[in-house]
């Protein structure tokens, strides 16, 4: 398959503020412009890859993500995770998979107690096949910005422990000399990214979206993705 | 009748913000405070008679959306005869 015979649909809640970031980074890698689809729609057209943005849905209310891993258009995205479709949330998009139980843990409050948003660097780690890191190399370092108040990632040990031995932890904060102290939030192990057991599903807190050409400040975020809908027309 | 949920976090669970405060106790002169935990109080308005359906039903809508199960506990308290 071509790059732009991917199809690709963006999920849109009250309160989302990257979709269209994201709609315009596919376009641009891609060469075709996404699916946005509102949360309260009960179906999805078939696709390959179903990306949630970031944002404040609903506020933030209850938890960050709760509402929104609740909403009606869910039970057809977790039918296309059930087959093994693939599925990446950006910041408040992993924040809304982590609810969902289609990633493990949970993001909580920064343990600066901050809102932080600056760039990044993070490293790719990877081990478990998966079309969110195999385009990538291990090790590999990019700066991508995070901009967040809870991307504290916590789970259990042994979560942490089977996360590490099966290979799923996708990114992680790295120390740079462009950007200073690696880890932003306190998250455990410095992880910033994620993949599901199967490879399929990916969260991650820092925004590739937003770093998709030089007068952004970084094009890393494009090597990402475009590493990711690579691997997925492949 | 009224329920309220009290949502806290588990232990072993970081509170940042619980920290903060107790910090901030401690720089006011209360120094006796340890351990500062900050939770959640949610009141549900229930129309329902039967207290143990109830209390069951609450208990699905905890595990469903109002608790975070990975970090937060719940309790459930029902206040059957409080009707104002």
């Amino acid at each position: 398959m071509s790059l732009s015979a991917l199809r690709v649909t963006v999920i849109v809640f009250p309160g989302s503020n990257c979709d269209r970031d994201m709609m315009v980074a596919i376009e641009k890698l891609a060469g075709r412009r996404p699916a946005l689809v509102w949360h309260k729609e009960t179906g999805l057209e078939a696709t390959d890859l179903v990306i949630f943005p970031g944002g404040f849905s609903y506020g933030d209310y209850l938890r960050c993500g709760a509402l929104a891993a609740r909403a009606p258009i869910m039970e057809a995205v977790l039918d296309h995770a059930a087959r093994g479709g693939a599925v990446m949330g950006i910041c408040n998009g992993f924040q809304i998979l982590l609810e969902t139980g289609l990633l493990p843990g949970v993001l909580v409050e920064n343990a600066g107690l901050k809102y932080v948003c600056r760039n990044t660097c993070i490293e790719v780690v990877g081990g478990t096949p998966s079309p969110f890191t195999d385009g990538l190399q291990a090790g590999q370092q990019m700066i991508i910005p995070v901009a967040h108040n809870e991307g504290n990632y916590f789970a259990s040990d042994d979560d942490l422990q089977r996360l590490e031995d099966n290979g799923q932890i996708a990114f992680r904060y790295a120390d740079s000399d462009i950007v200073g102290p690696s880890n932003p939030n306190g998250a455990a192990r410095d992880i910033a990214g994620i993949v599901s057991a199967n490879g399929r599903v990916m969260g991650m807190m820092p925004h590739p979206e937003r770093a998709i050409s030089p007068e952004l400040g970084s094009a890393d975020g494009a090597t990402l993705l475009t590493a990711c809908l690579e691997a997925l027309s492949a | 009748m009224q329920v309220i949920v009290n949502i806290s976090l588990k232990y072993g669970v970081l509170d940042p913000q619980g920290r903060a405060i107790g910090r901030s106790l401690s720089d006011l002169g209360f120094q006796e405070v340890g351990d500062v935990r900050v939770g959640k109080r949610i009141t549900l308005e229930i129309d329902e008679t039967d207290e143990a359906r109830t209390r069951q039903r609450v208990a699905r809508m905890c595990e469903t959306l109002l608790a975070n199960t990975v970090i937060e506990d719940y309790e459930i308290e029902i206040n059957a005869g409080d009707e104002a």
